[in-house]
């Protein structure tokens, strides 16, 4: 028995099997709290602290699981590719808001988790905290933070953006749906953009075209600014 | 939808799958080349950049271009997009390694990603909304 929870099979076996049952329990009830991945991870973790796993073992199984995070990341050149036609149309404003955005955001993140008192591993892990997930979670991996906790944080500024977005952007006057949608999914990410739905296509086609483009803006930035900006917090 | 189409017809059954299992192949392959590409560039070149980056970069150059087609890689990237969030599951585990670290560190977390938030947003917006010409 011990043989099976050191070998890669557990992993797997135990986030399949959750995942599966918690997918049920959704489709049965439907509330939104009942979100299967968050169940899925808090399940996974009361077993493995009932069970008195580590986390490494878990994860060797895990690792080949969230391995298809990189062709993930790839094939999100499919959505990209469809919203090129949407930055023709007016390149200069959608890049240079998109890289002002991209930029305030890993700066004005770590400067107040600086003042507030963070540690230096969790404002490298905040940096990339916008963007979407797999994204972030290898700009963290990269920079020297913890995936891990960035992926929470991640979490957090989605259900932030997707709550207080809209009200706030419509409250210090902007009003373009293009703008709404830009500034939504670059602060939210994946989570914003879905928050839109129901404000019609032009505001989601520009969020998502946000989510692409910060991504790729961000990864670019962060490793440069993290250089610099630790330095001087140092 | 597949049974409608084939109800008495095996033998075209078999062919639909076996050719919906081969374009999931070869477009699975294609990902996983782009992500390959990527990771040899990053090293190669010495970049900071996530190998998966370039692999998205060079994958989006290439359908720009027309040299792959999106029927070349929808197959299999749509459902790894769709089924995006499942892959997450292992590292979000691993934030039981971290509650310490939280419980500790909460109000500097919280406020700097609400902050940040809503800074970014603002830029965002203010920025686009100013230089946007499309309405006029």
């Amino acid at each position: 028995m011990n043989d099976f929870f050191q070998s890669e099979v557990f992993g797997i076996f135990l986030t399949l099997g959750v995942y599966f049952l918690a997918q049920k329990l959704y489709k049965r009830f439907s509330y939104f709290f009942l979100n299967p991945i968050l169940i899925t991870i808090g399940t996974i973790i009361l077993i493995l602290i009932s069970l008195d796993i580590d986390y490494a073992v878990y994860n060797k199984g895990g690792k080949l699981i969230s391995l298809f995070l990189s062709p993930a990341v790839v094939a999100l050149a499919i959505p990209l590719n469809r919203q090129f036609k949407l930055i023709r149309k007016n390149s200069k404003a959608i890049l240079f808001s998109m890289f002002s955005g991209s930029l305030a955001g890993i700066l004005s993140v770590m400067l107040i988790a600086y003042l507030l008192g963070g540690s230096e591993l969790t404002i490298i892990s905040l940096a990339p905290k916008s963007v979407t997930t797999p994204i972030a979670m290898s700009i963290s991996e990269q920079t020297g933070g913890l995936p891990s906790l960035t992926a929470v944080f991640v979490m957090i500024a989605g259900i932030l953006g997707s709550i207080a977005g809209l009200p706030f952007l419509r409250l210090i006057g902007i009003k373009k749906p293009e703008s709404i949608g830009l500034a939504v999914g670059t602060a939210s990410h994946g989570l914003g953009t879905a928050s839109l739905a129901a404000e019609g296509e032009q505001y989601t086609a520009y969020s998502g075209l946000a989510l692409s483009l910060c991504g790729i803006i961000t990864a670019g930035l962060t490793p440069l600014v993290l250089e610099w900006i630790m330095k001087w917090l140092r | 939808m597949e049974k409608h189409f084939f109800k008495n017809n095996k033998r075209l059954r078999k062919a639909f799958w076996e050719r919906i299992t081969t374009r999931m192949i070869k477009s699975l392959s294609i990902l996983f080349g782009f992500v390959g590409l990527g990771e040899i560039i990053r090293l190669g070149l010495q970049l900071p950049i996530p190998g998966s980056i370039i692999g998205l970069l060079l994958l989006t150059l290439c359908l720009q271009l027309g040299i792959l087609k999106e029927k070349d890689v929808k197959p299999s990237g749509k459902v790894l997009l769709k089924e995006m969030a499942f892959f997450f599951i292992p590292p979000g585990v691993g934030l039981m390694l971290y509650f310490d670290l939280i419980k500790s560190e909460w109000q500097a977390i919280l406020g700097a990603i609400v902050l940040s938030s809503f800074c970014i947003m603002a830029t965002v917006g203010f920025i686009h909304q100013k230089m946007d010409k499309s309405h006029e």
